[in-house]
């Protein structure tokens, strides 16, 4: 009788007391389920976007860049595939780590892969780490992938130029997007990692051959592995140039140069059309394209060549003797002289104390404008520029495209300088001094030019006066509706001359080739105007010395500009060879290659073909 | 003469309330394991086919604590609690590591987890204890049953097992709000502050800083926050807060499915149903739960005497505790401890566990007309 009964009172409290409890839960339950509403029904929909977000990753995918071709559709420039890193940081768990880890995989430098970690920009976008990993390297990751958390390897376009070094200047280069670049508008849709155009017509026509960046969004896990599509918004490949250089002829002139530093432009004077573009030394587009070590960016930024400077639309030299040519048109226009009044020459020229020497000491006797202009007199043209003034000779110079842009949609052209009272006051703070003018009607001075401009130049004058701005893009193709669209030419404007002026003028460049200072460039297969000049490098006029003996880098550049054939231009040169000496010899010849080859690859009836698609 | 008048009608209306609750609230947690495992790949027999084969198992052990009267279980306390004992000492010598803490012994292809069965023979023992003799004093009210609870808790805490630990703590409370303290102003005190315990712990633990409660936890728990920064606690509470009302469907939790919330079939199952089902589903699943706990505390308030009554509060008290801080952890009101949800997290041990103590709270009850002399 002993168990139950005695603790009847306690089983009585006890029970009572499990009333207290089940108040006690319900409060407990109550405030459960208002902490459930509040997170589901209050803060839902922000936990939903959480949700989201956390399991939706956006992919860039990088459009297809456009493809560069020449006039006749070889292609230039294109894209091939390659294995590129990307990290997402919201997937990764320890950067330090990761970073130790990549940098022992594929031996980068861990500072490098810190300091792309750390940039700035959404962590839920998978940034580059290293482009162009070779195969091995790219399995090595895929391998790994487990112990690398939020690393993705992502197949890609990479730039490629088959040509190599062919129109490295014409065609330029492409990189990543610079942090300077982000912040400017024309780039506002692009983000870290976006190939653009950093060079040539890669960058100045960036915007066409770019295309628009597509973007997917992938559902992905807890270790940040692609599970599965959500969306894809597909990337616009960028649109095809055709371009007015025929490849063939570039790589003509570029030969020509050879390991020498200069340049050669070809242009059609009657569109204004590039047909080569030649600037040595050059580059390997393909090594720029991809991420250059610092040391390899230093080594080709210092290099005394300084190959990544165009010299043909970049490079500024005296003209020396070609700007004759515009002189020429100026006397005749300005009445300083007639066709056929003449200067006599002995060999040099006083002007107050100083005597100006001309190129032959023993003189050219009595000279008229065709003499003057076949054997490139320089004491008639001392006259000319003494009795015209250097404000008319810089008036006509600008008016065959000196001293200001061409226009060529090429970035950072160059002007060279056409020097005027105007401008010296402007540029030197200080008056223009009558000698200066001696020097500058020969080309001396401070008159500078591009090869370029001096292209376009002779070529006015072979079209008679009128001129077009050089163009280098033929045609766009639009890779969406495949609409070609041409490029018009772009008729520049007049030199205003009366037709006779430039028959004289003509005639008698005709005759530099046939029995003046260019007979080297004498063609037996096309007529060939032209002017050489040889352009002093240094302010001193030089002793008389052979010029082997000169040290390269003091010895004169030489130039040559031409037209031809005489009758019907078709084809407009300018060669500038530095430090070669005289443009008669060492100019002149080059010239003539580029001409005759021009014509035997023209076709004789179609002029212009249409680009292939 | 013993004149036995057990319940012999077979089973009657509150039964079938009490069994239909429990197998509604496996069914549920069968549905969220299998929908949050469903799509992992791997030799191993799927996760919601094992929990099948423990509750299975769990609905023996259930039957087997119904049949055999609770007066002679009881009498089992004691030896019972020694053998926990052992095999508690044998864990931390022998056991099965995973997660940095020493909690199974290994059974063939199975390993179970002591500490979970601690937690019924612990009930047993106090409820044994106070009802086998008036006891008298705040020593024998308080202390001696403390001293009863020690051994167990301390061997379970240098598993380290924290959840299971405060399992035990509170288990002894409970008893001690049943019985042990004798003045009623005190018991309402002491269940109060059990009561408030966890958000009370949310203002002091709130007021911490990180690193603090990192090293704390990391001292207590290696399991908590293996991924850093709350890691655990966050995705959590992304999984319920994304649900909404009414839920993503079933199979449609990203952030169970994808994995970036952890443990989802085992101490976070909740926030799986919870992303699935919304807060309607959540409802539900708590209406179940309290109305299990009702029918529970039915029973131990109709209970015959007082061993009955100690045993079924006890039972009652402990899946009180089990849900409440369970939902409360998953949900970001307390720290993470692994606590498993009582008949939904995956998990054999807590499984067979869970409905061998629902099994002796039945007992309880058909055996409350029969009478002893």
């Amino acid at each position: 009788m002993a168990t139950a009964g005695m603790h009847d009172s306690e089983l009585g409290e006890l029970q009572r007391r499990l009333t207290l409890l089940r108040i006690g839960l319900l409060l407990v339950v109550s405030l459960l389920a208002l902490r459930l509403w509040h997170l589901q029904i209050r803060e839902g929909p922000y936990y939903r976007d959480l949700s989201e977000n956390n399991r939706t990753r956006s992919v860039l995918l990088e459009p297809a860049r456009g493809l560069i071709y020449d006039r006749h559709g070889v292609l230039l420039a294109n894209n091939v595939p390659s294995f590129s890193l990307y990290v997402t940081l919201e997937d990764v768990k320890d950067r330090e780590s990761l970073t130790q880890k990549l940098s022992e995989l594929l031996g980068l430098d861990a500072a490098m892969i810190r300091k792309k970690l750390a940039g700035r920009g959404s962590k839920m976008l998978p940034r580059k780490i290293k482009d162009r990993l070779t195969l091995r390297d790219a399995t090595l990751i895929e391998s790994h992938r487990l112990d690398l958390p939020g690393v993705m390897i992502q197949v890609e376009s990479q730039r490629n130029y088959p040509g190599g070094m062919a129109a490295s200047h014409l065609i330029g280069y492409v990189g990543e997007i610079s942090p300077e670049q982000l912040e400017k508008p024309e780039f506002a849709d692009l983000h870290q990692g976006s190939i653009v155009g950093q060079y040539g017509v890669e960058k100045s026509f960036d915007r066409h051959v770019r295309g628009q960046a597509g973007q997917k969004s992938v559902e992905v896990d807890a270790l940040g592995h692609e599970k599965r599509m959500v969306s894809v918004e597909k990337p616009q490949s960028g649109n095809d140039l055709y371009l007015t250089i025929d490849i063939r002829l570039q790589k003509v002139a570029e030969d020509l140069l050879g390991e020498e530093s200069g340049a050669i432009v070809a242009l059609d004077p009657t569109s204004g059309d590039i047909l080569a573009m030649a600037s040595r030394p050059g580059f390997d587009p393909n090594v720029l394209s991809r991420e250059l070590t610092p040391k390899q960016w230093v080594e080709i930024v210092q290099n005394e060549g300084r190959p990544l400077n165009n010299r043909a639309s970049q490079g500024q030299y005296p003209p020396g003797s070609t700007f004759k040519v515009p002189m020429a048109v100026a006397a005749l226009e300005s009445n300083t002289m007639s066709p056929s009044s003449s200067v006599f020459c002995n060999g040099g020229y006083q002007f107050g104390k100083r005597v100006y020497h001309d190129w032959k000491a023993t003189g050219h006797g009595s000279v008229d404008m065709h003499k003057a202009l076949v054997h490139s007199c320089d004491v008639y043209f001392y006259t000319v520029g003494q009795r015209m003034g250097i404000d008319t000779m810089a008036e006509y110079a600008k008016a065959f495209g000196l001293g200001h842009e061409t226009g060529i949609e090429l970035p950072s052209e160059r002007v060279g300088i056409v020097p005027s009272t105007a401008w010296k006051i402007k540029a030197k703070k200080e008056p223009w001094l009558p000698g200066e003018t001696i020097s500058a009607a020969i080309g001396q001075g401070y008159v500078t030019v591009t090869p370029l401009q001096m292209a376009s130049m002779i070529g006015t004058v072979a079209n008679d006066g009128v001129s077009y701005r050089p163009r280098l893009v033929q045609a766009i193709m639009d890779r969406m509706t495949g609409n070609l669209q041409e490029m018009p030419a772009v008729p520049r404007g007049k030199v205003q001359a009366k037709p006779e002026t430039f028959r004289l003028v003509k005639a008698a460049l005709a005759d530099v080739v046939t029995e003046g200072t260019a007979t080297r460039a004498k063609s037996s297969i096309v007529t060939i105007a032209g002017k050489t000049g040889t352009a002093q490098t240094t302010a001193l006029a030089k002793e008389k010395k052979a010029e082997k003996d000169i040290p390269k880098k003091f010895r004169d550049h030489a130039w040559f500009v031409a037209f031809a054939p005489v009758e019907s231009p078709k084809i407009a040169v300018a060669v500038l060879a530095e430090h070669m000496g005289h443009g008669g010899s060492a100019a002149a010849p080059l010239a003539k290659e580029v001409i005759e080859t021009y014509m035997k690859l023209m076709p004789p009836s179609v002029p212009e073909e249409a680009p292939r698609s | 003469m013993i004149d036995r008048l057990t319940d012999n009608r077979g089973l009657d209306n509150f039964d079938y309330r009490f069994l239909a609750l429990v197998a509604a609230i496996l069914g549920i947690g069968v549905l969220s394991i299998h929908s949050v495992t469903h799509a992992q790949q791997g030799g191993v027999a799927p996760y919601y086919l094992k929990q099948l084969v423990w509750i299975f198992l769990g609905g023996v052990a259930f039957v087997v604590m119904l049949v055999s009267d609770y007066h002679r279980i009881a009498r089992l306390a004691y030896p019972a609690y020694g053998v926990v004992l052992l095999m508690l000492a044998f864990v931390l010598l022998e056991g099965r590591t995973s997660k940095g803490a020493q909690r199974w012994i290994a059974l063939g292809p199975f390993s179970f987890q002591p500490s979970e069965f601690a937690k019924l023979v612990l009930i047993l023992v106090l409820a044994h204890y106070y009802s086998k003799a008036p006891r008298v004093g705040w020593l024998q009210r308080v202390v001696l049953p403390g001293l009863l609870m020690l051994p167990g808790l301390l061997l379970i805490l240098k598993q380290p097992d924290l959840g299971s630990g405060l399992s035990f703590v509170a288990v002894y409370a409970a008893m001690l709000l049943m019985v042990g303290v004798r003045s009623k102003a005190l018991g309402v005190i002491l269940l109060f502050s059990l009561m408030l315990f966890p958000f009370a712990w949310e203002g002091v633990w709130g007021s911490l800083h990180d690193y603090q409660r990192q090293r704390i936890m990391a001292f207590v728990d290696p399991d908590y926050d293996p991924g850093g920064k709350g890691y655990h606690a966050l995705q959590s509470r992304i999984a319920i807060g994304s649900g909404e009302l009414m839920g993503k469907g079933l199979y449609g939790g990203t952030q169970s499915q994808l994995k970036f919330l952890p443990e989802g079939h085992t101490d976070f199952v909740f926030a799986v149903y919870a992303e699935e089902w919304g807060f309607l589903g959540v409802v539900l699943l708590l209406v179940l739960f309290v109305g299990l706990i009702w029918l529970s505390f039915e029973i131990a308030s109709k209970a015959k005497d007082q061993l009955g009554a100690l045993l079924a509060a006890g039972i009652t008290a402990m899946l009180c505790f089990c849900v409440v801080v369970n939902i409360g952890m998953t949900a970001g009101m307390f720290p993470i401890v692994g606590i498993p949800l009582p008949l939904m997290s995956y998990g054999g041990s807590a499984t067979i566990m869970t409905m061998a103590s629902l099994g002796l709270l039945l007992n309880v009850k058909r055996r409350r007309l029969s009478l002893f002399y």
